[in-house]
């Protein structure tokens, strides 16, 4: 049950790599790495999910909020490297539409 | 047919740090049972929502007791799941709140960062009832695939084996 994120800071441009089990749990440390980022003004904010094995909704949740504050701070979020499994509860719950997913690194269940 | 279930109860603290406890118990029990690995992933999730329901919503600091309750009641063709709490506050109003996914051209500022747990556990499970008693219980139930079972009762699809 753990959580590693590695981020990449540029000038333009961050990128937050993010590995393990995203729950209850784990989703403050997700919230507050991910929202000081989104919130930096006219940035792009990447976050790699390629090594997230489990996510729910309050995953779900940190990723609506740190797309809220991307919006206002004039930024932009895109989430990558989605597995089959984590790509389909965006699906299920409609997110999909209102988040900008990357679908070309998806990998193969 | 008349069906007796084999119990499994947990009793745990109403913490965040629990839920994945309850989360890696679901998954031995329904590997064991056979399930395809969609399918346990789907239980996790489910239990994982109604888990984080009763760790956010239904103790205070003056509440008395402060764990959750978990049933897993194994059937020959179904598995059954019982999250309860004894928080006492039920709110009348999560068992008609309409749920359902995000549209499409929803504003981002009016999206809600909350509420997509109950929606899920209706979603990726077949049977969901939502009672109040001493709290709120939320008992769900998935049925087994008997035809993607072989007859040793191991999965037809090993995709998965380091699933435990």
């Amino acid at each position: 049950m753990n959580l590693d994120i590695q981020v990449e800071e540029q000038e333009k441009e961050s990128i937050a790599r993010v590995t393990g089990e995203v729950d209850v749990y784990t989703a403050a440390k997700l919230k507050d790495t991910l929202i000081p980022l989104a919130e930096k003004e006219n940035h792009r904010l990447v976050i790699d999910l390629s090594g997230v094995e489990y996510i729910d909704s309050t995953g779900l949740g940190i990723f609506i909020g740190a797309l809220k504050a991307a919006e206002k701070s004039g930024s932009t979020l895109k989430l990558t490297g989605l597995n089959e499994r984590v790509h389909r509860l965006f699906e299920i719950t409609g997110l999909h539409e209102v988040i900008d997913i990357d679908t070309g690194k998806r990998e193969e269940a | 047919m008349v069906q007796t279930a084999e119990n499994i109860a947990m009793k745990v603290p109403a913490k965040p740090e629990y839920v994945g406890v309850v989360r890696l118990t679901v998954s031995g029990i329904a590997n064991r049972l056979g399930y395809s690995y969609d399918d346990i992933e789907d239980i996790k999730i489910a239990v994982a929502e109604a888990c984080t329901n009763v760790v956010n919503h239904a103790y205070t600091e003056e509440s008395d007791s402060n764990d959750m309750h978990v049933n897993f009641a194994v059937y020959e063709d179904r598995l059954e799941l019982v999250v309860a709490d004894e928080g006492g506050a039920v709110d009348t109003e999560l068992f008609n709140r309409e749920r359902g996914p995000v549209a499409k051209d929803q504003p981002v500022d009016e999206l809600k960062e909350g509420g997509l747990g109950l929606f899920l556990i209706e979603t990726l499970m077949d049977e969901v009832e939502i009672r109040g008693e001493k709290g709120v219980m939320i008992v769900m139930t998935k049925f087994l695939q008997r035809d993607e079972v072989e007859p040793n009762g191991r999965r037809a699809s090993e995709e998965s084996p380091e699933h435990q």
